[in-house]
C-alpha cells in the first residue's frame, strides 16, 4: 500500500518523469493507432519502428553524440521513407502490402545493423547506450526527453483533433471521401507522418519490436466496445493511459521489471479480455447468442412436429411417443429429448406416461411457426415467381426470424390467404 | 574456410526460408513469418530455464511450441473474434515477445540470453560452434548440420505436398471441393515455417529470417507467373545473396546479417525497377509508341 501511495503522490521527480512520459506516449500512440487499425494498416507501426534504426545511426554518425533531438529527426526521416516505400511498392507492383511491409522492415533494419556495427568499431565512447533507442528503456527517461515528448504528443493531439472528421471519413469510406473532394492522398501522407511521429516518440520507451503493440493493441481492444469512432478513439486512449500507468507502477514496485514490456503485456491482457468478453462482439457473448438461437430453432422445430402429426388426424393435443416423432423429421435423438424436456418445463408440452402432448400455449406457438412457414412459401411463389417445390428450404429458416409486424405485412400483401402453395391450410391463431 | 561455412549457413537459411516464403506470399501471409520469428522468444527462454543449457533440441522444442502458439492465436482471434488479420498478428507477437523480455529480466542472473541475439543472430560465430564426435573428429559447424536437416525436411514437405500446397494457396475453395483440408495444410505450412524460423534464428537472427522469408520470394514473384520458376529463382537468389552479403560485410567489416538483408533489398529494387520499366514500355507500345530508349521514327 505504501508503494501505491508513494507512486501516485508523484513526489519522486523520477516517478513523475517516467509516468508522465509513459502516459503521453502511450496515449498519443493509441490515438493514432485507432486510425491505422481502421485503415487495416496495423502492421505499419512494426515497419516504421524497425526502419528508424538507420536514421538513428546516421544521426549519431553525423553528430558524434547521443543528441536526442537530432536522433529523433533522423529516425523520423528514415521511418517516413520506409512508409512511403511500402505504399509505392504496394501500389506499383502485384505484391501485397504485407509483403511490402516485411521486405522494407527487414532491409531497413539490416541497413541499420550495418551502420551500428560500423559505429561500434569506430571506438566512439558516446555510442554506449545507443541500443536503448532500439530496445527501449522507459525507466531512464529524463527531464529534457520529457519536454520533447510533450511537444510531440501535443503536436499529435492537435493534428488528430483538427483532421478528425477527415481521417474518420477516409478510414471508413475512401471513395466517398474522394467524391466529396477531400485531398485523400494528402491526408494519407499526413496520417503516415503522424504515425512515424508517434512511433519515434514511443520507441525510446518500449523498443522497436514492442512499438507496434503501443499503436495497435489498445485500438484493437477499443474496436470491440463501440461502433462509434469518437468513442473508439477515446477508449483506445484510455486503455493506452491505463497500460502506461500500470507499466510504470509495476517497474516502480519491482525495479528489476522492465516498464515497456509490462505496458505491452497489460494492454494485451485488456485486448484479450475484450476479444473474449466485450458485449455483442466478444467471443463468449457471441457464442451465447448463437447457442440461444440454436435452442430456439430446435424448440420451434419440435413443436412443429407435433403440429404436423396433429394435422394428419385433426387431433392436435394427442400424445406422441419418440418413434412417432422421429418418423416425421430426421433429428438427433438426444437433442430431441433435451428439447422435449425444456418444452415441458416451459409448459408448452405436457407428459403423458411415455408420450408428450401439446398444451394450449404449445399449440398456439406451434401453429404460429407453421403459419409463418406457409405464409412465406406463398409469398415466394406469388411475388418471387419461385416454383412451389423450391420454397420449402428457404421458409424453413425464415420461419424462426419473422417478427409479428412482418407477419401482418405478409398477410396483408397476400390478401389474408387460406391455403399455401402446396394446398394445405394456413393455420389461424 | 570460415567464409565458406558462413556463406553455406546463409545459403541454407536463405533457401529454406525462401521456399516456404513463396507459399506465404501467395497466401498473403508474409507477416506471419515476422510474427513467428519474434514470438519464439518466450519459448526459448522457458526451454533455457527448464533445461539449464543452450542445447539445441530443447530450444527448438520450446521455440517451436511458442511459434505454433502464435499462429494458432492469430488464426483463433481472426476466425472467432472476427479480428482483422493484421491486428491479430500485431497483438499476438508483441504480447509473446514482451513476455519473453519480462522472463529474461526476471531470470536475468540465470539466463545467458538477451533480445539482441534474437534480433541480430550471430552468424559470425557459426564456424566456432563445432560438432566434435566422441573420438575427437571434427565434423564442421553444428548449425550447418541442423540447417541442412531442416532444409531436407522442408524440401521433402514441399515435394510431397506440392499439389496440395499449390491448390490451397491459389484456390482454397476448389481445394476443399477436392477434399483437401485447407486448415490441415495451413497448420502444416505454419509448422514448417516455425521449424525453419526457430532453427535459423540462432545463427542469423530474426531480421534476416524475415528478409529471407519475404525478400527472395517477393523478387521472384515480380519476375515470373509460374510457381516452379518462382521457387527456382528464389533458390538462386538465396545463394547469390548469401555470397554477396558476406563479401560486402567482409569489405565493410560490418554485420554479416545486416549486409545480407541489404543485398536482399538491392535485388528486390533491381527486379522492381526492371518490372516498372517493362510495364511502362508495354503501356507505350499499347499506345502505339516505340519503347523508351529507342529513337522515335
Amino acid at each position: 500500500m505504501q508503494h501505491f501511495i508513494d507512486f501516485f503522490s508523484f513526489a519522486d521527480p523520477n516517478v513523475r518523469y517516467v509516468v508522465l512520459g509513459n502516459v503521453l506516449l502511450s496515449a498519443s500512440a493509441a490515438m493514432v493507432g485507432a486510425f491505422i487499425l481502421l485503415q487495416k494498416k496495423a502492421l505499419v507501426g512494426d515497419a516504421v519502428s524497425h526502419s528508424v534504426l538507420p536514421g538513428i545511426c546516421a544521426a549519431f554518425l553525423f553528430s558524434g553524440s547521443k543528441n536526442t533531438a537530432l536522433m529523433l529527426v533522423g529516425a523520423f526521416i528514415t521511418g517516413w521513407l520506409a512508409l512511403v516505400t511500402i505504399d509505392y511498392i504496394a501500389a506499383k507492383s502485384k505484391l501485397k502490402k504485407d509483403a511490402a511491409i516485411g521486405l522494407v522492415l527487414s532491409v531497413f533494419f539490416g541497413a541499420g545493423m550495418v551502420m551500428m556495427t560500423y559505429i561500434q568499431q569506430s571506438g566512439n565512447a558516446a555510442q554506449s547506450g545507443l541500443d536503448h533507442f532500439i530496445f527501449g528503456k522507459a525507466a531512464t527517461l529524463i527531464g529534457t526527453d520529457l519536454v520533447i515528448f510533450s511537444v510531440l504528443a501535443a503536436v499529435l493531439l492537435i493534428a488528430v483533433g483538427l483532421f478528425f472528421k477527415a481521417f474518420a471519413l477516409v478510414a471508413f469510406d475512401r471513395p466517398y471521401a474522394e467524391a466529396l473532394g477531400y485531398p485523400v492522398r494528402k491526408l494519407d501522407l499526413l496520417l503516415t507522418s503522424l504515425t512515424v511521429l508517434a512511433v519515434v516518440t514511443g520507441i525510446t520507451a518500449v523498443g522497436v519490436v514492442l512499438m507496434a503493440a503501443m499503436l495497435v493493441t489498445p485500438a484493437a481492444a477499443a474496436r470491440y466496445w463501440t461502433d462509434n469512432i469518437r468513442r473508439m478513439v477515446a477508449i483506445a486512449v484510455a486503455f493506452g493511459v491505463f497500460a502506461g500507468l500500470a507499466g510504470a507502477y509495476i517497474s516502480y514496485t519491482a525495479p528489476a521489471m522492465p516498464t515497456g514490456p509490462w505496458m505491452v503485456v497489460v494492454s494485451s491482457v485488456i485486448a484479450f479480455l475484450s476479444f473474449f468478453f466485450a458485449p455483442k462482439k466478444g467471443i463468449v457473448p457471441k457464442l451465447y447468442t448463437q447457442r440461444k438461437n440454436q435452442r430456439i430453432i430446435a424448440e420451434e422445430n419440435t413443436l412443429k412436429m407435433f403440429y404436423h402429426l396433429g394435422e394428419q388426424n385433426s387431433h392436435f393435443n394427442g400424445g406422441r411417443d419418440l418413434t412417432e416423432l422421429t418418423r416425421t423429421r430426421e433429428v438427433n435423438e438426444t437433442l430431441l429429448k433435451t428439447t422435449l424436456r425444456r418444452l415441458v418445463s416451459r409448459q408448452l408440452l405436457e407428459t403423458k406416461g411415455h408420450q408428450w402432448a401439446l398444451t394450449d400455449a404449445g399449440y398456439r406457438k406451434a401453429a404460429r411457426v407453421v403459419r409463418l412457414h406457409r405464409l412465406w412459401e406463398l409469398y415466394l411463389t406469388q411475388y418471387m415467381d419461385i416454383a412451389a417445390d423450391h420454397v420449402h428450404d428457404d421458409a424453413e429458416t425464415i420461419e424462426h426470424i419473422i417478427t409479428p409486424e412482418l407477419e401482418r405485412e405478409l398477410e396483408h400483401q397476400l390478401g389474408y390467404p387460406e391455403r399455401d402453395p402446396h394446398d394445405t391450410e394456413i393455420p389461424k391463431i | 574456410m570460415i567464409a565458406f561455412w558462413i556463406i553455406l549457413t546463409g545459403a541454407l537459411v536463405a533457401i529454406t526460408c525462401g521456399l516456404l516464403g513463396c507459399f506465404l506470399i501467395l497466401r498473403k501471409m508474409s507477416m506471419v513469418g515476422d510474427a513467428i520469428s519474434h514470438a519464439v522468444l518466450p519459448g526459448i527462454v522457458i526451454a533455457f530455464l527448464l533445461s539449464g543449457s543452450r542445447e539445441t533440441l530443447p530450444m527448438l522444442l520450446g521455440a517451436g511450441a511458442t511459434g505454433l502458439l502464435a499462429t494458432f492465436l492469430i488464426e483463433y482471434f481472426h476466425r472467432r473474434a472476427n479480428l482483422q488479420t493484421d491486428a491479430a498478428i500485431g497483438v499476438t507477437f508483441t504480447f509473446l515477445f514482451a513476455i519473453g523480455i519480462i522472463l529474461i529480466s526476471v531470470f536475468a542472473g540465470k539466463v545467458d540470453l538477451d533480445q539482441d541475439c534474437v534480433l541480430y543472430g550471430e552468424i559470425a560465430y557459426v564456424p566456432i560452434d563445432l560438432w566434435v564426435t566422441a573420438n575427437g573428429t571434427i565434423l564442421g559447424p553444428r548449425p550447418v548440420y541442423i540447417l541442412a536437416a531442416v532444409l531436407l525436411i522442408v524440401v521433402l514437405f514441399i515435394k510431397l505436398g506440392y499439389k496440395e500446397l499449390k491448390l490451397t494457396s491459389f484456390d482454397p475453395a476448389f481445394a476443399s471441393a477436392l477434399g483437401i483440408s485447407t486448415a490441415l495444410w495451413h497448420y502444416l505450412l505454419m509448422a514448417a515455417v516455425s521449424l525453419t524460423t526457430v532453427s535459423s534464428f540462432e545463427s542469423v537472427g530474426a531480421i534476416l529470417v524475415i528478409a529471407f522469408l519475404i525478400g527472395p520470394p517477393a523478387t521472384a514473384y515480380l519476375l515470373t507467373h509460374e510457381l516452379k520458376h518462382m521457387l527456382a529463382i528464389t533458390v538462386v537468389l538465396g545463394v547469390f545473396i548469401s555470397f554477396a552479403g558476406y563479401w560486402m560485410a567482409y569489405w565493410l567489416n560490418a554485420s554479416i546479417a545486416g549486409c545480407m538483408a541489404v543485398i536482399t533489398g538491392v535485388c528486390f529494387a533491381a527486379a522492381f525497377g526492371y518490372q516498372r520499366a517493362r510495364n511502362m514500355n508495354k503501356a507505350r507500345m499499347s499506345e502505339g509508341l516505340p519503347p523508351a530508349g529507342q529513337a522515335a521514327g
